[in-house]
């Protein structure tokens, strides 16, 4: 069964259809990008999965699980995890601290507990703190542990929102524009983590991306939108290759 | 009749109220900052009138002083740009605000030290006379009130609409890194903007203190003026207007009918009512953050 | 400079980095034990009364510096909380109940006054909050046969296991029990800050989406946060009125809720260690504006002679001063100095330099 399943979705601000008529699912473990356009609709996509739009019709499914039918902030509970386009970091408070939030879905102790700090509050941090310890380890971000975000380079702001939504121990990863803004270096470096993400933790990667070197690189399969509608759908050779894709990106040979 | 009288009444304080809001309106639709000292520069600008004016003090006649006046208070509200607000340059709105509550407190003071804490009311022509209309007796300072506050805030709509300067205030309030890519020269226009609503906060001190009497706590208007911004929608010019009109009838009128001490709660009660009805004013401008 | 050698996570999550920081907190708690052997009376409810602020500035903290919902109506809840612990101790109550359930009040009240304000923000939810805080007196003198209206209340002694503790015939009781409170509330905070939801609530500050697509659930995190800060402020509250001994509507009015929020503002948003600055300065400050006056006066060889709105004019001068040259208040400077001392002689000025940020509208959020 597919692990994301967006089924005719359509979206309207006011006048403008932002996402129309779309579907496409993502198979368990692969690596699923979206390119496009600039206003193609690519991160409204990624909006309406994390609920903070909802769709005038259509729907959207995690395995058997109506999206839906929840909320935004329960999105993480279903196991997605997301990172955003313009970086939205806790910025007054260190690495650590941000990479902790997000293992607040796995919260279990009550307000009274925590204003006591029982030893079962005392045990659950622990345990926060090791799986948090694995993926600084995993992205290299131990010199920068317990800094500031407000003081932190771009490069690595990107990397901590990553380890954030690694954090929250997902099934499905949702990247906006991992690449955007990275050095050649650092976008290679994001490559391997992607691969990494998807073959040593086995989690599905759904980025939105406009580097076409790291997007045939990495993914499987490859959706081209333009205007909030579905172009091509199929391996990254294909899709490029494709005359509906050409066209959308580069005008119509004449 | 009596209604009517109220009315008038009410409007006339109400205008006092609008033209605060005015300025407050005025400073954040150019500079996205909430002036809390908003209420002490109308205080501060009618003691300097007073001050010009009034036999005790220099004597200047009425419409010598005025303009003297008005010239202070831009200056003034320059000034604060430069000494103050300039440096907050990218700080945060709550930052902002808590510099100008604390600013009106110094105000408060250094008026206090000047002017003394005793209640006294500005010298001017227009004083004890009344136009007789049918069974209706309006004071000619009402009247006043009212023609001032409606032509100014009319010209400053227009200025803010129609004018290049006006637009680019706008643009300056919305992305001030944008805006200064686009070459407008963000500083001198917020500069501007604090010395315009230096003039604005005269105006209306001016015609609170010919109307009644101004002592250095009179700023606490302020409060109220709030209310009547929040309830035009922060951001609308005719907006503050209005809901300084209607702050200024609601008073009069919950006195009347629903008792003495409710006067000073409605609007108040009103504004609260607003916010949890329409939680970003009643012309909301607060739209999702695109992520 | 201190290095410090972690070996274990539970370094990370007690609340000390080490024994040497440890022991410094110990001592200045034992010093607060002592006060009342050290100091004369009058100086001793000076203190009690900077205790007091502090309470409440933590009170205020939790929402304003780590929530980030600036409240300008604060004093509306330190009078539910001053009103609610008298009627209860009226009502025949013991203190050690009535005193706890009047916090518990203000909370729940709190929570009730934060649903419709939950959608509100920025400068909305100051003025809100602000409106509150001018209609409370109103509500008080309206509701005269619960609060006493204009003629007010008197604070009854209070009795804590058989002590009879009153704040001018027993001060010293009455310092330890407001240091004890103190001492609760400050563990309390703490743990909260290293605890999940304490994160949550500056998650919630900085970044309302991100916190969402991590799980965390604003609207109840931000009820949370309005519970706890209104319960602590209440508690704050109640120990006023008993530290006034008479109180009515215009003890608690609009500008102690301004004064309230400038004090944490000064001491330095977001950390607890401002609520206590803050309260020194608000504490002291009239102490020594009138010790300076008198020396001035005696400079000048004139009378000293009364200033209305000294006080509050200085105090406004100070926070210009902070919110200018130190928008991380008094704790922000306190944390450059010991940089410099700890890094002497290494440390450079732009340390603590932020990169330069340029206003984007608040409007969308």
């Amino acid at each position: 069964m597919s692990l994301l399943t967006l089924d005719n979705v359509t979206l309207r601000f006011g006048g403008l259809t932002a996402v129309d008529a779309l579907s496409f699912s993502v198979e368990p473990g692969e690596v699923f990008a979206i390119v496009g356009p600039n206003g193609a609709g690519k991160s409204t996509v990624f909006n309406l999965i994390s609920r903070f739009y909802d769709p005038a019709s259509g729907s959207i499914r995690l395995e058997n699980d109506d999206l839906l039918a929840h909320e935004s902030s329960d999105i993480a509970n279903l196991g997605i995890a997301r990172t955003f386009q313009n970086i939205e970091l806790f910025e007054h408070a260190t690495v650590l601290q941000n990479l902790l939030v997000g293992r607040h879905r796995h919260r279990r102790s009550t307000m009274l507990s925590e204003l006591f700090f029982l030893p079962s509050v005392r045990r659950a941090e622990i345990e926060n703190r090791e799986k948090v310890e694995e993926i600084i380890d995993f992205l290299d971000l131990q010199p920068h542990r317990d800094k500031m975000i407000a003081g932190l380079p771009y490069g690595v702001r990107k990397v901590v929102e990553v380890a954030r939504a690694l954090a929250t121990g997902p099934r499905l990863l949702l990247l906006d524009e991992p690449a955007s803004g990275l050095s050649v270096e650092e976008t290679s470096d994001m490559r391997w983590w992607i691969e990494d993400i998807r073959r040593q933790m086995g989690i599905t990667v759904l980025m939105v991306e406009h580097d076409m070197g790291l997007v045939s690189g990495v993914s499987d399969r490859v959706l081209a939108m333009a205007d909030g509608a579905r172009l091509a759908l199929g391996t990254p050779e294909e899709v490029q290759s494709h005359p509906a894709v050409i066209e959308a990106y580069l005008g119509r040979a004449s | 009749m009596d209604n009517l009288q109220l009315v008038i009444s009410g409007l006339a304080n109400g205008c006092v109220y609008g033209l605060i809001a005015l300025g407050f309106v005025l400073i954040y639709k150019a500079t996205e900052a909430v002036n809390f000292a908003q209420g002490d520069m109308m205080m501060l600008g009618a003691f300097v009138t007073i001050g010009l004016t009034n036999a005790e003090y220099m004597g200047l006649p009425f419409w010598v002083a005025v303009p003297i006046s008005l010239g202070l208070m831009a200056g003034f509200g320059v000034l604060l740009d430069r000494l103050l607000i300039r440096r907050m340059f990218g700080e945060s709105q709550t930052s902002v605000v808590i510099l100008t509550i604390a600013l009106g407190f110094v105000i408060r003071f250094v008026a206090g030290l000047i002017w003394g804490h005793e209640p006294q009311t500005l010298q001017n022509p227009l004083a004890g006379k009344d136009i007789r209309f049918g069974g209706l007796v309006l004071g000619l300072e009402d009247v006043a009130v009212i023609t001032v506050t409606v032509l100014l805030t009319l010209s400053l709509y227009l200025f803010f609409a129609r004018t290049k300067l006006g637009l680019a205030m706008q643009a300056a309030s919305q992305n001030q890194l944008a805006a200064y890519y686009m070459g407008i020269p963000v500083k001198r226009v917020q500069g501007l903007i604090w010395g315009l609503a230096g003039m604005v906060a005269c105006v209306a001190g001016i015609l609170f203190a010919a109307k009644g009497a101004v002592d250095p706590s009179s700023g606490l208007l302020g409060i109220k003026a709030f209310a009547a911004a929040v309830i035009g929608g922060f951001g609308s010019l005719p907006g503050a207007l209005a809901g300084g009109l209607i702050v200024g009838v609601i008073e009069p009128f919950a006195s009347r009918y629903i008792a003495a001490g409710y006067s000073q709660i409605a609007p108040y009660a009103l504004v609260l009512l607003v916010l949890i009805l329409r939680p970003h004013g009643l012309f909301s401008q607060i739209r999702l953050k695109k992520v | 400079m201190r290095i410090v050698f972690k070996t274990s996570y539970l370094q990370d999550i007690r609340p000390w980095k080490d024994g040497y920081q440890l022991s410094l907190y110990l001592i200045l708690l034992a010093c607060a034990l002592a006060a009342p052997l050290l100091l004369d009376d009058f100086y001793l409810g000076e203190l009690t009364n900077v205790l007091i602020w502090a309470i409440a500035g933590m009170g205020l903290m939790v929402l304003t510096g780590h929530t980030g919902q600036a409240s300008l109506g604060h004093a509306a809840f330190l009078a539910i909380g001053c009103y609610a612990n008298i009627i209860l101790l009226e009502q025949g109550l013991p203190f050690l109940l009535a005193f706890p359930l009047a916090g518990l009040i203000t909370g729940v009240l709190g929570v009730i006054i934060a649903i419709p304000a939950l959608r509100m923000h920025g400068i909305y939810l100051a003025i809100a909050t602000l409106a509150l805080s001018v209609l409370m007196d109103d509500i008080i003198v309206l509701s005269e046969p619960l609060t006493g209206g204009v003629a007010g209340k008197f604070a009854p002694p209070v009795r804590v296991f058989g002590i009879e503790i009153d704040r001018w015939g027993t001060p010293r009781a009455f310092y330890w029990l407001v240091l004890a409170v103190v001492v609760i509330v400050t563990l309390g905070y703490i743990n909260l800050l290293r605890a999940p939801l304490g994160r949550s609530f500056i998650a919630v500050r900085d970044s309302e989406v991100s916190a969402q697509a991590m799980g965390v659930h604003i609207a109840r995190t931000k009820v949370m946060s309005f519970f706890l800060s209104c319960a602590v402020t209440g508690l704050a509250g109640a120990l006023m009125g008993l530290f006034a001994g008479a109180f009515n509507n215009e003890t608690f009015s609009v500008v102690i809720s301004i004064l309230l929020l400038m004090m944490i503002v000064i001491g330095g948003l977001g950390s607890i260690h401002g609520a206590f600055f803050g309260a020194i300065v608000i504490g002291f400050l009239p102490q020594f504006l009138s010790i300076s006056k008198e020396w001035v006066g005696a400079l000048i060889g004139g009378n000293t002679v009364a200033i209305p709105g000294l006080e509050t004019g200085v105090f406004g001068l100070i926070l210009i001063f902070f919110v200018l040259f130190e928008p991380m208040g008094i704790y922000g400077r306190w944390l450059k100095i010991r940089t410099w001392f700890e890094l002497f002689p290494f440390y450079r000025r732009d340390m603590f330099k932020r990169q330069k940020s340029y206003l984007k509208t608040e409007r969308l959020r």
